[in-house]
């Protein structure tokens, strides 16, 4: 286990090494206009040498040099925990990526359990009457789910609840409230915004997550130790319950830690439709700006948790099912 | 399943015992119905509902997209057509509040006619089904020639990715060894990297290199290919892992086939099922992908209609409360195309593979 464990490791860091390389040089392929413009408008107000400043500017964020020194420079400061500093933002990017991290991994939080709450049990309910009623309605209207782009889900949402009916607010995190206001009314208000974001994520992801559960329970359904319940003579709902149920979350479980990018790393669609300050908006800005060292910091970030969610996947694979040997 | 072998055998038995008794002179093969794997395949994929669903709203949608445009009076060819005839104003007050010398409060409209060149933004009418767009293209034959586009993309692209995915997962499953080793850790590696981030670096990178015209599509196929290929090269792998194992490989190594007649006409074959079930779902989510890449403004060139280029006036708060008629509509083609891939793909899967629970 531990011999498999470090060689996964090790192996982890060799993709996390061939990503980093692959971003760097698509990136430094990409126009550094934002630069030039930042030079233009920084010598605009004291009048100088523009190009001296963007030359200026080009060395200061490491990018005078050429590609493999460039990268190298990146790789020793990103490997001491610096990973530059953003040209939008202009502070640290790692301190960007943590300070708006926490309203990403609230909703996603949120989402997550909402979403589970609501697939687990219907999709139990649906692998033990298979092919009935509930089922073909339940496949349907999750297939509708699965679907339907962000995006559109998201505009039509917008436009019903908060333009025709005018319930919610179109965007953002915050509205106007007076002066004094108290935590808890913005705190309400908050949560006000965040109804239609989360409403949009649920709606998408819960199909897939029904849809897994189902097919776990339906395998789990025609196990031996299941026909072996029921020649007891338990009850059906104790074999639901206490057999299926406990056996079918084994597989769940593993999934579950494959969702790590998407808790930390924000969901950038739906960020961008609700306009909320949240950490795949502000990528998504600082992306479009050609902000190298955020476009790095960040994917390498999302990189990283990836890599994490498929290491903890197969590990937890191991932890939760002793069946499963790791070889 | 069941239901479904006893429906075989009841083709096949009362045929059989027929021809038992009068045979004389008479192939038996003309007697007996046999279905063809293939047949067998079709008629599970007929018994579902869902699958016919899907395979009708993809027809539905071809027709549209493909046979559309040709009965629209607003489209030459693959272009679409201005129309210039039915000119609207368009009056733009601006309100003005002063207070004159003596004090009193007056409001005053600066109201200015405008008289386009074109039909712009013009209203849904028996002409226009759809109403136009800024430019006066008709929105109905957009969405029409926007699906040509959107579908052509998802076509082009999956079977680039089958090919590739193909290819080098075959080589990976049969060769094992280093060479599976490197394959896989570039498989790895690019299925690390985020989609958008890298579509939103080629855009920025096109529209500095100038290039605005139609072959960002093309630039766009080929970057969604380069990292797209990972899933199926993954799925071609482990099949292959598991299909050289079993005893038919073991006879084809014995009768001295070449590598080359072993990989392409023994392993492959059996790999197809699950690579055309892959590939069904992945139009779909190639589809969104150029959907989402357009919403976020970064796909097709401006004025080329695509669905995902069209959905784009989702993005801007005044089309999003004024003019659903310009978002809606492809909107539900592109939920549409997705749910039929879907479906059809669920059917495939299912008609392939009796054995395997949906």
């Amino acid at each position: 286990m531990l011999k498999y464990c470090i060689k996964r490791i090790l192996l982890s860091l060799l993709i996390l090494l061939g990503v980093s390389l692959i971003l760097y040089v698509l990136v430094r392929l990409m126009p550094a206009d934002y630069l030039l413009d930042k030079a233009i408008s920084s010598v605009g107000s004291t009048g100088g040498d523009v190009q001296a400043r963007y030359e200026e500017l080009k060395a200061y964020y490491g990018l005078d040099g050429n590609i493999i020194q460039g990268y190298w420079d990146w790789l020793t400061k990103f490997l001491s925990g610096d990973f530059g500093t953003s040209f939008k933002y202009n502070r640290p990017v790692e301190d960007v990526i943590f300070e708006n991290m926490g309203v990403s991994f609230g909703i996603s939080l949120v989402a997550l359990v909402l979403e589970l709450i609501i697939a687990i049990p219907l999709g139990i309910k649906c692998a033990c009457n298979q092919y009935g009623k509930l089922d073909y309605t339940v496949t349907v209207i999750t297939m509708i789910g699965i679907s339907f782009p962000t995006f559109f889900l998201g505009s039509i949402v917008i436009k019903i609840f908060a333009i025709d009916l005018g319930w919610f607010e179109v965007g953002g995190l915050q509205s106007n409230l007076p002066v004094g206001a108290s935590d808890w009314t913005q705190f309400t208000d908050m949560l006000w915004h965040l109804v239609l974001p989360m409403f949009t994520l649920v709606v998408l992801s819960i199909g897939s997550w029904m849809r897994y559960t189902r097919t776990n329970t339906l395998e789990v359904l025609n196990a031996d130790y299941i026909r072996t319940a029921r020649a007891k003579g338990l009850s059906e709902n104790s074999v639901v319950y206490k057999h299926v149920f406990r056996n079918t979350l084994i597989p769940l479980v593993t999934v579950l830690a494959g969702t790590l990018p998407s808790l930390f790393g924000g969901a950038m669609i739906t960020e961008t439709v609700f306009d909320i300050p949240g950490i795949g908006n502000i990528a998504y800005n600082a992306m479009r700006a050609g902000d190298i060292p955020f476009i790095m910091g960040y994917n390498m970030f999302i990189a990283v948790l990836t890599v994490i969610g498929i290491l903890l996947t197969d590990i937890m694979y191991a932890v939760v099912d002793p069946r499963v040997k790791l070889a | 399943m069941e239901e479904e072998k006893k429906n075989i055998l009841s083709e096949e038995l009362p045929e059989e015992t027929s021809a038992a008794e009068d045979l004389h002179g008479e192939n038996l093969n003309d007697r007996v119905r046999v279905l063809s794997p293939g047949m067998m395949v079709a008629k599970r994929f007929f018994r579902s509902k869902l699958s016919i669903v899907g395979l009708v709203m993809l027809i539905a949608l071809f027709l549209f997209s493909f046979v559309g445009p040709v009965f629209s009076k607003w489209a030459d060819g693959g272009d679409p057509v201005k129309d210039t005839e039915n000119v609207k104003e368009i009056v733009l007050p601006s309100r003005i509040d002063y207070v004159t010398e003596d004090g009193e409060k007056v409001v005053a409209y600066d109201i200015t006619v405008e008289i386009p060149d074109w039909n712009r933004r013009g209203d849904i009418s028996a002409e226009h089904w759809l109403g136009t767009d800024d430019s006066g293209y008709d929105l109905f034959t957009n969405l029409m020639l926007g699906g040509r586009i959107s579908l052509t993309i998802g076509f082009v692209v999956v079977i680039l990715e089958a090919l590739i995915g193909v290819i080098l997962g075959g080589i990976a499953g049969y060769f094992g060894g280093w060479v599976d080793q490197v394959i896989m850790r570039i498989v790895d590696i690019l299925s690390c990297i985020p989609t958008i981030p890298i579509m939103l670096i080629l855009s920025a990178t096109l529209t500095s290199l100038g290039i605005l015209d139609i072959s960002r599509l093309y630039y766009m196929m080929i970057v969604l290919t380069l990292f797209g290929w990972t899933g199926i090269a993954r799925l071609v792998r482990g099949q292959i892992l598991s299909l050289r194992e079993q005893e038919f490989m073991l006879a084809a190594k014995c009768s001295g086939l070449s590598t080359y007649r072993k990989i392409f006409k023994h392993l492959i074959p059996n790999v197809m099922p699950q690579l055309i079930v892959s590939m069904t779902m992945g139009l779909g989510s190639i589809i969104l992908t150029e959907a989402t890449l357009g919403y976020l403004g970064l796909g097709a060139p401006l004025g080329t209609p695509t669905w995902g280029a069209m959905i784009s006036a989702a993005s801007k708060l005044e089309y999003l409360s004024g003019y659903p008629n310009f978002w809606v509509p492809p909107g539900i083609c592109i939920t549409l195309a997705i749910l039929a891939f879907n479906f059809v793909g669920d059917g495939l899967r299912d008609a392939f593979d009796p054995k395997m629970k949906r």
